[in-house]
């Protein structure tokens, strides 16, 4: 096991985060490599830690990128690309998981939380709304009280607060 | 514990390598300021560092909490206790930083490079000061509950331990930010890292702490909630401790893992998070609110702020936690990375930057939606006009972008409308507003600053991400580019001697219109010791951009590489932070959150000790 | 119902740690392989010139694993320490257990790849030279040392990633090979 934690930190290059991109393989056009530059950022290097191909100067990482431009230089769409490289190297490589039963979970749970957490309050405060109703009385005020309210809220002003 | 620690630090100082841990992690050539950073740079040095804030902190509230319920605060400490009890045995069983070696090597293996740097030298004591100080929160909130009673005194007692853990927390994580972004070479400055997530969520949580704690004590609702969150956001920094040193999730920043070390944190984690929840469930539904509330209200603004706050936090676990989660199942591997969190981080932080604006313009229970509205509508047409001067002007594409430079202005006029709206200004004489303005409590105007950070920030990150520019190209001495209007020259490359490594220095002279003005250095650096190399960019900052160098591998015949930005705006990620923090410390100084909760003894006397009503912040 | 609701989230906590305590005996890097139990990719490579062991046919290509019988695939490198370590299995799965095992040079120098062939015991039927690491991608390779087993009609059956161990051999491979023919 350890053996081949040597292997990958051989391989990581983790602390030297130095150049990524090199002269060398920008394309000329420059359409075609900015597409490659998206597509390096949704792509992993699979012999770093967390880093995209784009970010990491892995001699792995190099290569991929290599192969990226490649691929739209032969006139596969972003698309096909992409689906090249996942071929090789499954799901893993691909930053941003794909949609697909498995990650279901992942991609509706944010939505979810959001109306599950509305959903939480709008019950919750239908209870205490009851209850409050039931326990306050709900008689008018009269003018003297109305009078003492308004005084008390200009008052509140003074203060710099909000009524 | 303070001898502990200052222990540690002497035998780095004095590069004792009888010491175990210092012969890992330290060298004679090694500069002092990381050979005292190194005590912490590493599993077990950065635990008894843990253990001393803990201590530290526990200290504090025995010292400053004097006007605290008895029982509260007695309780609160017993808390505290049990939370340094379960750190200092696992040190004790796991991980002794004073671990001796019998044969002391005549130097030792030196620091990782990276950590050789100010910056990430004092992002983790700011980190664990925020960490740490989350427990009293965690602390009291558990109190609570064995006590049955939250109400607006508790409030008041909770708010200010928090809001000087989220300055801490908010300060190491820009601290880890900004490393990252003159360090890493190509200005990023923020990744989505497991690690960089364990941080960000008790961030997220202890925000909306912060936030939830105001309604509590003001309108004595929301209890559960904060309650929940207070637990929350401490046990998301000890999920964080947990996943630095388990080797349960890839990370750039793990220490090196051991299984042992990691089930006993889980240990330490399940008690305490298991626990305290368990706590919670059985006590919080008995938790008295009077508050009723209207949707359209303050509250409802603050609760809208918990809801997508807590979401994002959750969502920024179930994506750092997902691909484990998957594993563990064998349901196959995915990665969960930048595009992700992209995608989902910033819609959800919508409605939060909306709420931020429009809610200081709410009332209390029940508020004039439109009323607020009109009051705001100069920050709603600033933030219209900049989004179409955006999609005009700027060449970049697509909506977002213009859409985010609008949020950004939005924040930053919106805020400052409030502040403009509460003196009155323009309606009233400038004295009258002057003398609105000096008795503005303080915590307003940390609200007013706190926001504005944020604004800042907002910017900042749309600058760095959207409308930078980049250059890559092979470089002789002599040559030049052009980037952004901005003329690049590469002067030249000579190699130099620091005092543990080796460099290769590029000077680059920039200019705009032929006018020289300023001269940066980008190097390369070999540390002959731990064998690593590392960049640092040379960096001249505008205050509105930064112009970026960087120089890669290359020789005299062949050139160097070099890659030049111009990132604008982005020096306004780290001032937003520090302006965020700002806000924060304001907010502390303002007394009436020291003093603690009012006395009904004393005579109203329309000050800072007066109970009823309290000014909003 | 309203109680149960605050129960949730000891609920979620508890499930969490659940999940992390199984995890920790995972690995994260570690990677399957995309192409288990498909064919092995369509490739031909040139051979390692220097070589002891001189066949006319030498250099690897798909046709070399559809002969009907189950081989192994071994991606190596001179510059590769864990290929060292594992070489002794590699040698004893070729020599003694009297498996096919063919070899994919990955990115290195032919000089220097024969010889650490000639220094270190050369057990490979047929190597093939992959210099520019184009063909390793096409089987997914990563890193190096890297093993593949392929049954009799070119279909991969297994990849371990990393230096072999005896129980890799033992438990994983062996009885794939053996199974398979």
């Amino acid at each position: 096991m350890r053996l081949i934690s040597a292997v990958f930190l051989a391989l990581s290059l983790l602390a030297s985060p130095a150049a990524a991109v090199l002269p060398d393989e920008v394309l000329d056009d420059p359409a075609l490599e900015s597409r490659a530059r998206e597509l390096s950022l949704e792509l992993r290097c699979l012999v770093c830690q967390n880093q995209s191909i784009d970010d990491s100067n892995a001699e792995l990482a190099r290569d991929l990128r290599l192969l990226v431009r490649e691929r739209l230089v032969a006139g596969d769409t972003n698309e096909e690309a992409m689906a090249y490289i996942r071929a090789r190297y499954g799901d893993f490589v691909l930053l941003r998981p794909p949609v697909q039963r498995s990650t279901y979970l992942l991609w509706f749970g944010p939505i979810g939380i959001v109306f599950a957490g509305i959903a939480i309050v709008i019950v919750t405060s239908r209870r205490r709304r009851k209850n409050a109703a039931a326990a306050t009385p709900s008689a008018p005020l009269s003018s003297t009280e109305r009078t003492r309210l308004d005084a008390a809220l200009a008052r509140e002003d003074d203060n710099g607060d909000r009524a | 514990m303070l001898l502990a620690f200052a222990a540690l630090v002497n035998a780095f100082v004095t590069s004792d390598f009888s010491v175990l841990n210092v012969a890992q992690n330290s060298h004679s050539t090694k500069p002092m300021l990381y050979k005292i950073s190194g005590a912490w740079g590493n599993h077990e040095g950065s635990l008894l560092l843990w253990a001393l804030i803990l201590s530290l902190f526990g200290a504090m509230v025995a010292c400053f909490g004097r006007n605290l319920p008895p029982s509260l605060r007695a309780r609160t400490l017993a808390i505290q206790g049990m939370i340094a009890l379960g750190f200092l045995a696992f040190m004790l069983f796991t991980s002794n930083p004073f671990d001796r070696i019998l044969a002391p090597p005549s130097d030792g293996a030196g620091l990782n490079p990276l950590l050789q740097d100010p910056g990430l030298a004092f992002h983790p004591p700011f980190l664990y000061f925020g960490y740490v100080g989350l427990s009293i929160s965690f602390s009291f909130a558990v109190a609570a509950l064995i006590e049955g009673k939250v109400d607006a005194a508790w409030a008041r007692w909770v708010r200010p331990w928090t809001l000087a853990a989220w300055c801490g927390l908010t300060v190491g994580i820009g601290l880890g930010s900004w490393w990252a972004y003159y360090e890493l070479g190509w200005g990023g400055f923020w990744f989505w890292d497991p690690v960089e997530n364990a941080s960000f969520m008790p961030w997220l949580a202890a925000t909306a702490l912060l936030h939830s704690a105001i309604v509590v004590e003001k309108r004595d609702a929301l209890k559960s909630w904060t309650i929940l969150l207070a637990i929350v956001a401490f046990s998301m920094s000890l999920l964080g401790t947990f996943l630095v040193r388990s080797g349960v999730l890839t990370s750039v920043h793990a220490f090196a893992t051991d299984p042992e070390r990691g089930v006993f944190i889980l240990a330490l984690l399940a008690v305490t998070v298991g626990g305290s929840l368990t706590l919670f469930a059985i006590r919080a539904p008995k938790l008295q609110t009077t508050g009723v509330f209207q949707p359209i209200s303050r509250e409802g603004a603050l609760l809208l702020n918990n809801l997508f706050l807590s979401a994002a936090a959750a969502t920024v676990l179930l994506g750092t936690l997902y691909p484990l989660f998957l594993d563990v199942l064998d349901a196959g591997k995915v990665s969960v990375g930048p595009p992700f969190f992209n995608a989902t981080f910033g819609p959800l932080m919508a409605p939060v930057l909306g709420a931020m604006v429009i809610g200081p313009f709410l009332s209390w229970k029940r508020a004039d939606f439109r009323q607020a509205m009109q009051k705001l509508w100069l920050g709603v047409a600033a933030a219209v006009t900049a989004i179409v001067l955006v999609l005009i002007l700027s060449g970049v594409e697509g909506i977002l972008p213009a859409v985010g430079v609008g949020a950004a202005v939005w924040i930053i006029c919106g805020t400052l409308l409030e502040l403009a709206d509460r003196v009155k200004l323009a309606r009233v004489p400038l004295t009258e507003s002057w003398r609105r303005a000096r008795r503005t409590p303080r915590a307003a105007y940390g609200m007013t600053v706190a926001h504005l950070g944020v604004g800042l920030v907002v910017a900042g990150v749309l600058g760095a991400t959207v409308f930078k520019t980049e250059s890559i190209q092979n470089m002789k001495p002599g040559d030049t580019v052009d980037v952004a209007g901005y003329t690049f020259t590469l002067d030249r490359v000579e190699r130099l001697q620091g005092p543990n490594y080796q460099a290769e220095r590029g000077v680059f002279r920039i200019s705009t219109d032929g006018e020289q003005f300023a001269t940066v250095n980008a190097e390369r650096r070999a540390y002959p010791v731990e064998g690593d190399t590392t960049t640092e960019a040379g960096i001249h900052t505008t205050w509105v951009a930064d112009l970026y160098a960087v120089i890669g591998e290359g020789s005299p015949t062949a050139g160097w590489t070099t890659r030049i930005y111009h990132n604008p705006l982005v020096p306004w990620i780290c001032l937003g932070t520090i302006v965020m923090s700002l806000g924060g410390v304001i907010s502390l100084t303002d007394r009436r959150l020291r003093i603690g909760a009012p006395s009904r003894r004393r005579a109203p006397t329309g000050g800072s000790s007066s109970p009823a009503p309290a000014p909003a912040e | 119902m309203r109680r149960l609701l605050y129960f949730l989230p000891l609920v979620i906590c508890l499930g969490i740690a659940l999940f992390f305590y199984r995890g920790l005996d995972l690995n994260p890097r570690d990677l399957p392989s995309a192409l288990i139990n498909k064919p092995a990719p369509e490739f031909s490579l040139p051979a390692l010139p220097g070589r002891d062991i001189q066949r006319a046919d030498d250099g690897l290509a798909r046709t070399d694993l559809t002969t009907g019988k189950p081989v192994v695939v071994n991606v190596w490198a001179s510059w590769c320490i864990p290929c060292v370590a594992e070489h002794p299995l590699v040698d004893r799965l070729a020599k003694r257990e009297g498996v096919t095992v063919h070899g994919i040079n990955y990115r290195d120098r032919p000089d220097a790849a024969a010889a650490w062939l000639k220094r270190l015991g050369d057990p490979y039927a047929k190597v093939g030279k992959d210099e520019s690491g184009r063909v390793s991608i096409d089987w997914g390779v990563y890193g190096v040392p890297e093993t593949y087993v392929i049954d009799g009609n070119g279909v991969i059956l297994y990849r371990h990633a990393g230096a072999l161990s005896p129980e890799i051999l033992e438990r994983k491979i062996l009885p794939l090979v053996k199974g398979a023919g």
